[in-house]
């Protein structure tokens, strides 16, 4: 099935509470596969088509006021639109999942896959000091795997969590393993408004305080859980990594075409070698730098102008050469493209 | 003071168990605090304090929340509509309502506050109109009346400049999914009452499942249009009044008047 099918289907399988979404290309099949699998009558899931992107992360958000399990998707332009909400859930402290099958921008850009919303998403993305986790699959069984996992790691930390995806795994078709349907909640967080009985007082989700030391103490608090997040969830993937001189480092995508690289690399006698992050915030940054520092130089490979870069070159800390690859506006690096800019960079004098 | 006084029988009035003893924010005169009282004595005298989620605003009513002793969200600038559509579908047996003011609902929600009453919604909405943006200081709303003075006005209103005051609530009248519209107002004890009423009748609606019911209340802002309380609200039936009438809009999914429209 495709990407997007996979999500929704394992949103189903989640026992996820509620949808709500836009269409917008290329993820709308998300919206249609569920809206076509009248998920009210299999799990008495709720799925709602919103007005706009900005309506659709707000019935989000007061969703996941209630405790339940919401999300939405949506593409780069739709994010962009979703960042207020998403910053109100941030502050709120409430967890819920957001896809984002990422299009080659600025502005309405273009409708091809890219990598260039990283900034955007491991860096909160709307206003104020906060993150979100951000997971990055490179096949559609990855697509439909996260969804559970986005969903717990929400929860865990009442905080949202985001599929980090392209229009290529997106559109995509592949096999995938879906798990066994799993049972709606029927019992919730103690803080979700539920309406107040006697036996409790009363739970407000808001993210105001008007005290600037009240406000500065939970911005303290919310940064203990992004440390605990970096402590605890950060997931990556080694390929071809035991005697490797060279280091590529890519995600999603952009990784799955590393992979063919790598070996064309290795066929031409350069030692190379694939480190994924999964988890793109909390970012891998000690296992990369202890990998780095075996390796010769390491190749940063995105479908963007250099975003990831970043966070490899703050990992590695100025102890290795770093170099970025990467093609944009909707275009794939092919692998062997990778390969040459891994020879200019490093191998050749 | 002798506590033997307060029985059943003397009993003329006391404060609903839905509101607390907090010190409101409001300025004195301000409408807010009376329509945050008679949603609290529905709420108490319909039994439903248990099953009420509420949606507050971002503008002066942002801390409705602190005032009422029930469940509540803090939605972002104008959303509220949608977290309460959120909210009722996924717990249609609950009672959900948004409290929103004329900047809120009718200029930067407008989409949210359109779509959720045309999509029948089954929430009441409480919308709060005083022609002005009260907590940032008293700029123009979408409601500011012609020839008005705002912050943002200074020298009134100008209607071929800053566009039309938008009567945001006839025009929800006017959507299928909308089943009981009215517009009143708390300056008067015999308003209160009628208001109340309304606010009633739009909780009872929600078990009816019919569509959204929306109560318009026009109110003063005596420190946004830098007068006294009393000037304020006579203000508000000289000049408000006449643009924005108090009467029923929409009774039971019919307009009201319609050939008037």
């Amino acid at each position: 099935m495709k990407g997007n099918e996979a999500i929704a289907e394992a949103a189903i399988r989640a026992g996820a509470d509620a949808y709500f979404g836009y269409p917008i290309t290329p993820q709308s099949e998300v919206l249609e596969y569920l809206m076509a699998e009248k998920p009210h009558e299999r799990t008495g899931m709720v799925v709602l088509q919103a007005e706009s992107e900005i309506a659709a992360i707000n019935m989000v958000y007061g969703g996941a006021a209630c405790g339940r399990k919401v999300f939405t998707s949506s593409s780069s332009p739709g994010i962009s639109l979703k960042q207020e909400g998403l910053s109100y859930i941030a502050g709120a402290e409430l967890p819920c999942l957001v896809v984002n099958v990422v299009r080659g921008g600025p502005g309405l850009g273009t409708i091809q896959p890219a990598q260039s919303d990283y900034f955007q998403a491991t860096r909160g993305g709307g206003h104020g000091d906060y993150r979100v986790i951000v997971l990055a699959p490179y096949s559609v069984q990855e697509m439909a795997d996260f969804v559970g996992m986005g969903f717990d790691l929400a929860f865990k930390y009442r905080n949202p969590a985001m599929i980090l995806t392209d229009g290529a795994l997106g559109q995509m078709m592949e096999k995938v393993l879906l798990k066994e349907q799993q049972p709606r909640m029927t019992e919730y967080p103690e803080w979700a408004t539920t309406g107040k009985g006697t036996d409790r007082e009363k739970n407000v989700i808001t993210s105001l305080d008007l005290d600037s030391a009240g406000q500065e103490k939970f911005n303290r608090k919310i940064q203990d859980k992004y440390r605990q997040m970096k402590e605890e969830e950060v997931r990556f993937e080694v390929t071809e990594c035991e005697d490797a001189e060279y280091l590529i480092v890519a995600y999603g995508t952009s990784a799955r075409i590393c992979q063919k690289s790598v070996q064309l690399a290795r066929d031409k006698g350069i030692k190379a070698g694939l480190f994924r992050p999964v988890t793109l915030f909390p970012f891998p940054e000690k296992p990369l730098r202890e990998m780095a520092e075996k390796v010769k130089g390491v190749l940063s490979v995105e479908m963007s102008a250099g975003q990831m870069v970043e966070d490899v070159l703050l990992a590695v800390n100025g102890r290795i050469k770093v170099g970025h690859y990467g093609r944009m506006g909707g275009i794939l690096p092919t692998a062997d493209e990778i390969v040459e800019a891994l020879e200019n960079k490093f191998a050749k004098k | 003071m002798d506590k033997t006084i307060v029985k059943a029988g003397n009993l003329v009035y006391r404060r609903t168990p839905v509101m607390n003893d907090n010190v409101m924010h409001y300025c004195p005169g301000c409408g807010h605090g009376t329509v945050h009282r008679l949603i609290a004595e529905v709420i108490e005298e319909m039994d439903i304090q248990s099953e009420t989620i509420g949606i507050a605003p971002v503008g002066c009513s942002v801390l409705i929340y602190n005032y009422l002793e029930i469940d509540m969200q803090e939605a972002a600038h104008g959303r509220a509509p949608a977290l309460a559509t959120a909210a009722k579908r996924l717990m249609p047996e609950k009672y959900v309502f948004t409290y929103q003011g004329d900047g809120d609902l009718a200029a930067i929600g407008t989409a949210e506050t359109i779509h959720a009453a045309n999509r029948g919604e089954d929430i009441s909405v409480f919308f709060i109109n005083n022609g002005i943006y009260g907590m940032t200081g008293g700029q123009m709303a979408p409601t500011t009346l012609p020839g008005m003075v705002s912050s943002t006005s200074p020298y009134g209103r100008d209607i071929k400049m800053m566009g039309n005051p938008l009567k945001i609530t006839e025009l929800v009248a006017r959507l299928p999914g909308a089943y009981f519209v009215t517009r009143q107002a708390v300056h008067t004890p015999s308003s209160v009452r009628k208001a109340k009423k309304a606010i009633r009748r739009a909780f009872e609606n929600q078990t009816h499942k019919k569509g959204l019911s929306l109560v318009e209340i026009v109110s003063n802002c005596n420190s946004g249009w830098k007068m006294t309380p009393v000037e304020a609200n006579k203000w508000m039936v000289d000049n408000m009044f006449p643009f924005y009438p108090p009467g029923d809009i929409k009774l039971n999914g019919k307009l009201v008047n319609k050939e008037k429209e």
